[in-house]
């Protein structure tokens, strides 16, 4: 299974290698990457379905409990499934769509990427490594939306989704590590049978809104939900596999995986009906203002994805059932509609709703796929989407409080979502065909036959429910719940009240479409209210910070150095000046100092002549020269006080500097202009009293009691564990070499800085 | 500066200096002394001659451009440290050493060969910064 998910990651690098020479030719072949993998995936079907779990496991981090455990359940199946299925058409598609294209091999590479971590995130069984996978799954997204970069707007969406994305992940590392310390352990599947203990547990309650947090950025919930819009200046086909049916179930998944964990708690239901049932009306109401058919079918998935959190927050079994089937109904008809108007806009080259008409004429199997889309996604019987509505609002009936309420929420989305399967659907290739559209000729069968696939899989599905059932739906909910009643999904459930709320969905959704047109009057009139929606607000606070940033930065980096030192080391007085004088007890035990040789006091002497001559001085290079020999007299003083490793490094650090320092005053002229007398003094009485400062602190750190444990440790262990007599040594090379390598790295950077500036400076002086 | 004194003095110093900063590599991981403190000496060693030969002269003394050496350290510091995951599979940094020490040098172990690549990047890190200073002042 290791090598399942890396293929995607494998396929992707070599490709960006390779992809040079091949130059996009025979692109299609990448889609058999995807297809081994659903083949792969669907071998195991007979044994997910008798229940049976799958578990792998490869060590990665022991030493940080962290392992590539991989974990195959209904659950995880049913998501492998959807990823390299609609994978491989999107693959397929891909090939003809962006035929021809200058970075068609970088496109695959993000691509496939993007489902090696999916794939990831679905399969992993410890916390850790599916923080790793999903912001893999985040970062593919971001160079997707990206993948125009010569417009100014995909970039800007495609950071607008990083940074929603991305704050997501962080609170999902947030909750793992939380979740993990509570849990004792960051395996998934140990978890389960430790619920009670985690949803008693005092931080249950910040550990779920952490996961709320992250599974509401990912699957763009209310007020998280305006990225997705943005996301769709992507390529189509990334819009259809990322931003409708698999990146964004990522959060559904990831409450889905956790509701046996956290769940069933009023809190866990509560929010995610609230939160799910807000974004699902929400982003409903706004597909009527659209007109961009993406724009109207990105409204209709953040809409899905709120039904699919709503279920969950319901929390039977009912409606885990109806959120699993919906999954799959979603996934059928929102992808094979991303996919046809990918070939409209491909075609056309527009997709404005209120131009697109009559391209039946021209494009008859995508005008039957738009159709079928269209019927599965209003749910009319006999397709799959049907048993998906019905059941949603028997979901809904059986939950008992608010039942009305539920049920109006639901009732009103599932509305509007029938009007938007329709409109996307349907209108562009109703009504006469303009003349402009004349010269539409129907693309290669690569771009109209995975749509046409996918809808057939859902109207069959419609006709023989119990092959998802088996396979994918059963053994799914035992993973969510700890004890099942027998069900089965069915077309025809007997008269009762779904089905009438069935029925009316249809009739009010048809009327709707005929009634309500779209227009830019509409589009127009939506956008007045952009200035109080959580997208505007958003940015607007970045570009606050990004204000007050610049703001402090002038008033603090104003290029004076001594401005900076000043600044910095009057800082570190207040703060050490208050800790010092909140808590004074210093008393001075005189007879425990050494006494004061005449070599000490010889020393001190000419340090403090060498510092009087340096502030005193009127050359530079006296100045600098006296500093050196302050620095030399501290050399000294460390050699008496036996400790030669820092007293050599002292001394040819200071030699360099010194000669650093000559080597950049030497040619300036003599000082022209002194700072002023009242600057001075103020520097004076700074450093005064900083000085004293620090002789206050180390005074009392004399006071306290050593604690030699660590010295002892070191000189123990110096000569028995690294054969090392010279123990400061020792420390550098062995027992915390990896700070010295960083170290050395660090000071790479440095050389590398100030050659990099230097020489620059240098050319474009050389210029002039 | 180019006085003949120090040019002369410069001519010994050099060969000296450098002999005494590999010294004090080697020595390091028994009496005070180490790759960081060798590899200061040693480009100590070439700004005094640069000083007193003047900077080509130094650069061309190194046939290449002291940058290069700080890869070439990081590399073997680098290989050092992860040596042990690779010959023993224990975990990083842990010390590899012979058996019996080699004459001259003392015993062999990977810390040495970290502490040699230590040396390598401080006196390309120093050197460049200086060289690249005194060529812009």
């Amino acid at each position: 299974m290791l090598i399942a998910v890396l293929l995607g990651f494998i396929f992707a690098l070599s490709i960006l290698v390779i992809g040079k020479f091949i130059k996009g030719k025979q692109s299609w072949l990448s889609t058999l990457i995807p297809l081994s993998l659903l083949a792969y995936f669907s071998s195991f079907i007979p044994q997910v379905s008798r229940g049976e779990i799958i578990q792998q496991t490869y060590t990665w981090i022991p030493s940080f409990n962290v392992e590539l455990s991989f974990q195959l359940d209904g659950l995880s199946l049913l998501f492998s499934l959807m990823i390299t299925g609609i994978g491989t058409l999107v693959f397929a598609y891909t090939s003809a769509y962006l035929k021809g294209h200058e970075f068609l091999d970088r496109f695959y590479a993000y691509l496939s990427m993007f489902m090696g971590a999916m794939l990831g995130l679905v399969l992993s069984d410890n916390l850790i490594s599916m923080f790793v996978f999903w912001e893999l799954t985040s970062i593919s997204s971001f160079y997707l939306i990206g993948f125009n970069n010569a417009s100014l707007a995909s970039r800007k969406s495609a950071l607008t989704a990083l940074g929603i994305t991305g704050m997501g992940g962080l609170l999902f590392l947030g909750g793992a590590v939380l979740l993990g310390d509570v849990a004792g352990t960051f395996s998934i599947s140990e978890m389960i049978g430790m619920s009670e203990e985690i949803t008693t547990h005092s931080a249950y309650v910040l550990i779920a809104i952490l996961f709320f947090g992250a599974a509401f950025s990912k699957s763009a919930q209310f007020p998280f939900h305006f990225w997705l819009p943005g996301a769709m200046k992507a390529p189509t086909p990334v819009s259809t596999y990322l931003h409708s049916a698999t990146m964004v179930k990522a959060g559904v998944y990831l409450l889905l995986r956790f509701t046996p964990i956290l769940g069933n708690t009023e809190f866990w239901n509560s929010t995610l009906i609230i939160v799910g049932g807000v974004t699902m009306l929400y982003s409903a109401i706004h597909i009527i203002f659209r007109t961009d058919l993406k724009g109207i079918l990105a409204y209709s998935t953040i809409s899905a994805l709120g039904i699919l959190v709503f279920l969950i927050g319901l929390g039977t079994q009912e409606a885990l059932i109806a959120c699993l089937v919906f999954i799959i109904v979603h996934a059928l008809y929102k992808a094979s509609l991303f996919l046809i108007t990918g070939i409209i806009d491909h075609e056309t080259g527009t997709r404005d709703i209120t131009q697109l008409a009559g391209l039946r004429k021209v494009l008859m199997p995508v005008a039957v796929a738009g159709f079928l889309a269209a019927l599965i996604s209003g749910g009319v019987p006999p397709t799959f989407g049907f048993i998906g509505k019905d059941l949603i609002y028997e979901a809904g009936l059986n939950w008992g409080s608010f039942t009305w309420l539920l049920i109006g929420a639901a009732l009103l989305t599932k509305i509007l979502l029938y009007y938007a399967g329709f409109v996307a659907g349907v209108k562009p290739f109703m009504g006469s065909l303009p003349a402009s559209f004349e010269n539409v000729h129907l693309p290669e069968k690569r771009l109209w036959v995975p749509p046409l696939l996918l809808v057939s899989l859902g109207v069959l599905l419609g006709f023989v429910p119990h092959l998802a059932e088996d396979a994918l739906i059963a053994p799914g909910i035992e993973v969510l719940m700890t004890s099942t009643e027998t069900f089965h999904l069915k077309l025809w459930h007997g008269f009762n009240t779904a089905l009438i709320l069935s029925l009316v969905t249809i009739g009010i959704g048809t009327l709707l479409y005929f009634v309500l047109i779209p227009s830019h009057k509409k589009e127009n009139f939506i956008g007045k209210f952009e200035v109080i929606s959580p997208k505007n607000i958003v940015l607007k606070t970045t570009e606050g910070f990004s204000a007050f940033s610049s703001l402090w930065t002038n008033f603090f980096q104003n290029g004076f150095l001594r401005h900076y030192v000043a600044t910095i080391i009057g800082f570190l007085c207040l703060v050490l000046g208050y800790l010092i004088f909140s808590n004074f007890n210093l008393r001075l035990d005189y007879s425990s100092f050494s006494k004061l040789t005449i070599y000490e006091v010889a020393i001190i002497v000419m340090m403090i002549t060498a510092i009087f001559f340096t502030v005193f001085s009127k050359s530079r290079l006296a100045a600098v020269a006296s500093m050196g020999i302050v620095g030399f007299a501290f050399c000294l003083l460390f050699l008496f006080y036996s400790a030669p490793d820092l007293a050599m490094t002292q001394f040819s650090v200071d030699t360099l500097t010194v000669i650093l320092f000559v080597l950049v005053l030497y040619r300036l002229p003599k000082y022209l202009r002194l700072s002023k007398n009242v600057l001075r003094i103020e520097h004076g009485i700074l450093s005064v009293f900083f000085g004293a400062l620090m002789t206050i602190l180390v005074l009392k750190v004399l006071q306290e009691p050593v604690n030699a444990e660590i010295t002892n440790y070191y000189a123990q262990n110096a000569y028995l564990l690294a054969k090392g007599k010279n123990v400061v040594n020792v420390i550098l090379v062995d027992f915390r070499g990896i700070d010295t390598l960083i170290e050395t790295c660090v000071l790479i950077v440095a050389a590398l800085g100030v050659f990099g500036l230097l020489k620059l400076r240098l050319k474009t002086r050389d210029k002039k | 500066m180019k006085t003949i004194i120090l040019r002369t003095a410069s001519d010994f110093l050099l060969p000296v200096l450098l002999l005494f900063s590999v010294f004090i590599l080697l020595r390091g991981h028994y009496l005070p002394g180490g790759g960081f403190i060798g590899g200061l000496v040693a480009s100590i060693a070439f700004v005094l001659d640069a000083f007193a030969n003047g900077l080509e002269n130094t650069k061309k003394l190194l046939k290449i451009h002291p940058g290069f050496l700080m890869p070439f350290g990081l590399v073997i510091s680098a290989v050092a440290a992860i040596s042990p995951i690779i010959f023993t599979g224990q975990p990083i940094m842990t010390g590899l050493w012979a058996n019996d020490p080699i004459p001259v040098i003392g015993s062999i172990g990977s810390a040495l060969f970290f502490d040699t690549g230590v040396y390598l990047i401080v006196i390309g890190a120093s050197l460049t910064i200086i060289f690249t200073i005194s060529e812009s002042a």
